[in-house]
């Protein structure tokens, strides 16, 4: 145990006098959240909307009117057909519109319902997010407004229906965050422990270490503790930017999103031994961390691009790709505010390919040179 | 007692044979050096008897433990200097030898007595970066790293190579302390003069062992008729002695040539008046003993044609 | 004519002097050898010699350039070889040779002729079409020397270039030493061979620093009354104050 501990001692010190690899290590989660950040348009102030009011009564009237009262919204255009939307939004002065439908208070007086269509430009998906949750809101007080007039006692129901345009699956920072904790934690687990096992290889180091009584499974441990820390530093940070700095929420379980987080931990780390077992360069082992890890979580993972429009071999592929599952539970839980039961599928898949490799990684860690 | 003992032990890399048939016995307390050049199989040797490599057949046993079978044994009783510098340049002289110390279970208190000597001339720097230090200074650490526990039998590959003589020297005198407290050493060398160091030395070359013996021995047993010849202009009268017909072979050997005849008539005086013939001075011709370095240029026939 | 000056070369990193006012000239065609300890500067000097490093003061000249202000025109007219040799390892025999023809600006058209040369004095023309991985480390450096005088040049550095080498090759290797400085190639060479300094013309033993000795083998074994240059290096060597650090 003092022979372990010694060790890890002994990692810690090759990663805290390379100055550059740890301010690498500790910053990059950083920066990349703060360059995500910067994409985002979080502030809502003085959008301009555009409206196709084809009734023209006095409940459009209202809702325009508690519209642009809000302060957030200002008409900047009224269409005369909606095929002008996307024409309006080239333009850029434009950031929502407002689509009612026809006979509009009057279907609400009869009927109890009336349809509003709220159309906002998903190229920045974010501010397309928060401006049709303002819009939304506002129609809401509108309509609870309408309520508190009522004498007929009808439960008036406006119902807004939200279409991104450009970007239908509101892929933007929110599904930015989880994109980035699965890279981060790939990238210190999987990446820095091939890296640091094949260096004591190239370096000579390992041959001592075989030849000497020092249990296998020690220098194994020893090497992944020190990850496994910073990984969970990382992981903090990730978790406070995005909720302070991002203003992105945890939606869901804590609880459950570190069980995740912990598992997809235990996968890279397994990964970087299996990966560190099987070079002995670093350069090789930088490499293939690289290639076979970084470019499917940042490709295959849904991180950037939609799986579901991939072609089969791709999406089959993006299958066994555990960043993908930690991604989608991180959203499921993180973003969407799911229970842990949602995201059982994900925990079993992650937990038996972590198990899977951490025994393939032991049963595969060379006792001898070859 | 025999603490190595090696039978038989062949191992090829693909299709390079590293190992060619290689039997030998190591007694307690003996240094017993594998001299030979680079790529001669040393480095594969040492790490068959390390454990660390596996032999494609013969069998091999290190303090009674069996190479393959008692790895976990050998381990623990071993000490081992690889060929390169394998410590953490990133950590400090005494950072390393703790990190040793440890990964045997011990401490540097408990063994000091053994490092002691040589640790002293390092320990004035033992706040430094290995990665700091001179060639002969890194080679002091890591023998301080390989001895730190105490082993039964030390492998240090080419502990020497590329250092200066002066810190070869001192590593020398370290050994022949160390053999005192009844160590083990395997030592492999591309220098030739260390050889005379040796309790026993085996010559290697491509894998195989051309000669197994005690250095006194094996110089003794030199069969061939060697002069040492000198003349004002060294790099000619090689070329001139080359050409001689009963000269078989010629080599500079530091300030002289060293000849061997191809037949035993020919006289120093006979070869004195051909070289003044051909325009010598200062020749200096004085049949001597042949030297290890000899040994092995006469053995390995790994000479240069006439 | 000498090829290299140097007057109170001094090299120094922060508070530590690593080469402490060396002077010495070496003539046209010399074969030189530049002894010392470990850490003695000698790499420091060399570095110094060929342009790669500026010296903290004292002046140099190679092949009749500044050191300090020419290293450009230097690095034309020398060759270098270090203990690690600089051969491409999955390059072929013949390969190597013309890339470093190239890289030296040797003519299209003598390129072959050079090459063919080089093969011929090695006696590698059979080995042409090896890659160099796949020969002995002995041929690697008897190589490895051929290629970095391929372009001529009036001074070729030599680091240890002997290093682990077998006792045939070794002496295989002088004699190609012997083969340039004879075509006037000046070759200034540090090794750990102390055979090999006796075949020096003349030898400088650095310790600390400092230039202690420079002789001909000969004059200094007398000066020091030693039988032969090991105990002379080892009289002076022994003298350092950081013993051998």
């Amino acid at each position: 145990m003092q022979q372990l501990i010694a060790f890890i001692r002994k990692e810690f010190y090759h990663i805290f006098r390379d100055r550059l690899t740890t301010a690498i290590l500790l910053l990059l989660p950083i920066m990349m959240l703060i360059l995500v950040g910067y994409a985002i348009t979080t502030e809502v102030r003085n959008t301009g909307i555009a409206v196709y009011d084809p009734s023209n009564d006095i409940a459009t009237q209202a809702i325009i009117n508690k519209l642009e009262a809000s302060g957030y919204f200002g008409v900047t255009r009224y269409l005369s057909s909606p095929d002008e939307i996307e024409h309006v939004f080239r333009e850029g002065k434009t950031g929502l519109a407002v689509v009612f439908s026809e006979r509009f208070y009057e279907n609400l007086m009869h009927t109890g319902e009336a349809q509003v269509q709220l159309l906002a430009d998903g190229a920045d998906p974010n501010h397309a997010i928060t401006v049709t949750n303002y819009a939304t809101t506002i129609i809401a007080s509108y309509q609870q407004d309408l309520l508190k007039t009522s004498v007929s006692g009808i439960p008036y129901q406006i119902s807004p229906e939200v279409k991104l345009l450009y970007n239908p699956e509101m892929k933007g920072a929110y599904n930015f965050v989880p994109g980035v904790m699965g890279m981060i934690l790939m990238l210190i687990c999987a990446m820095m422990t091939s890296v640091s096992i094949a260096r004591e290889k190239e370096l000579g180091t390992m041959e001592l270490l075989l030849v000497s009584p020092m249990k296998p499974i020690y220098i194994i441990l020893s090497k992944v503790v020190p990850y496994f820390f910073l990984s969970i530093i990382n992981l903090t940070t990730i978790l406070l930017l995005s909720v302070y700095l991002l203003k992105v929420p945890i939606a869901g379980s804590l609880f459950w999103l570190i069980i995740l987080a912990l598992l997809f931990i235990f996968v890279s780390l397994a990964l970087g031994l299996l990966i560190s077992s099987m070079v002995e360069k670093q350069l090789v082992a930088l490499l293939i961390s690289g290639m076979a890890l970084m470019m499917p979580v940042v490709f295959l993972s849904g991180m950037l691009f939609p799986v579901e429009n991939m072609p089969w071999l791709l999406r089959m592929i993006s299958e066994i790709i555990p960043a993908k599952w930690f991604i989608m539970g991180v959203r499921k839980i993180m973003i969407k505010g799911l229970t842990y039961s949602s995201i059982t599928k994900e925990l079993l898949i992650l937990g038996s390919m972590a198990v899977v490799l951490i025994v393939v990684s032991l049963k595969k860690f060379k006792i001898r040179l070859e | 007692m025999k603490v190595v003992t090696v039978q038989n032990i062949s191992r090829n890399f693909g299709k390079v044979e590293a190992l060619k048939d290689i039997s030998f016995d190591a007694n307690e307390g003996e240094i017993f050096g594998i001299i030979g050049p680079d790529g001669a199989g040393k480095t594969t040797l040492f790490r068959i008897l390390t454990t660390l490599l596996l032999a494609d057949s013969g069998k091999a046993t290190v303090d009674g433990f069996d190479v393959i079978k008692d790895y976990k044994q050998i381990r623990n009783r071993i000490g081992y200097m690889p060929g390169r510098f394998s410590l953490y340049q990133d950590l400090t002289v005494e950072e390393n030898l703790k990190v040793f110390a440890t990964v045997f279970n011990t401490t540097i208190e408990k063994n000091y007595d053994l490092i002691k000597d040589i640790y002293q001339q390092i320990e004035p720097f033992k706040t430094r970066r290995a990665g700091a230090l001179s060639g002969g200074m890194k080679q002091k650490l890591a023998l301080c790293c390989a001895l730190i526990h105490k082993p039964s039998v030390l492998f240090l590959d080419e502990p020497t190579t590329g250092v200066d003589p002066i810190s070869r020297k001192d590593l020398w005198d370290m050994l022949i302390r160390l053999k005192k407290q009844k160590i083990t050493i395997l030592v492999s060398t591309p220098y030739m003069d260390e050889a005379s160091l040796c309790d026993r030395i085996a010559l290697i070359q491509d894998g195989r062992f051309l000669k197994i013996d005690t250095p006194a021995a094996m110089t003794r047993e030199f069969d061939k008729i060697l002069w040492s010849v000198q003349s004002d202009t060294m790099s000619k009268l090689l070329a001139d002695l080359r050409r001689h017909k009963k000269v078989k072979t010629c080599f500079a050997f530091g300030e002289t040539h060293h000849i061997t005849l191809e037949d035993s008539t020919l006289t120093p005086g006979e070869m004195k008046n051909y070289l003044t013939g051909l325009g010598h001075t200062g020749i200096e011709i004085s049949p001597i003993a042949a030297s290890v370095e000899d040994c092995f240029m006469d053995l390995s026939g790994n000479q240069t044609e006439k | 004519m000498n090829v290299i000056t140097a007057e109170n070369l001094t090299k120094s990193f922060g508070s530590f002097t690593a080469v402490d006012h060396i002077s010495f000239e070496v003539a046209q065609g010399e074969i030189f050898g530049f002894l010392g300890a470990n850490g003695a500067g000698k790499t420091t000097a060399i570095r110094m010699l060929c342009g790669l490093s500026k010296p903290t003061s004292g002046k140099g000249f190679v092949a009749g350039f500044d050191i300090r202000k020419q290293p450009e025109p230097i690095k034309a007219n020398i060759g270098y070889l270090s203990q690690k040799f600089a051969l491409y390892e999955d390059l072929k025999v013949w390969e190597n040779i013309r890339l470093y023809a190239g890289i030296y600006g040797i003519p299209e058209k003598e390129i072959g002729r050079k090459t063919d040369e080089i093969l011929q004095r090695l006696g590698f023309e059979n080995e042409k079409n090896v890659l160099v991985k796949a020969l002995p480390l002995g041929w690697k450096q008897k190589l490895s020397f051929s290629v970095a005088i391929v372009h001529d040049p009036r001074i070729v550095f030599l680091d240890e270039p002997t290093s682990g080498v077998d006792p045939a090759t070794r002496r295989q290797f002088w004699e190609l030493i012997y083969d340039a400085a004879d075509r006037g190639i000046t070759v200034f060479v540090t090794t750990h061979y102390m055979d090999e300094a006796e075949y020096c013309n003349r030898v400088s033993i650095m310790v600390d620093g400092r230039i202690q000795a420079l002789d001909t083998p000969k004059n200094l074994k007398q000066q020091f009354d030693a039988k032969n240059m090991d105990q002379v290096f080892h009289q002076l060597a022994r003298k350092s104050k950081l013993n051998g650090e």
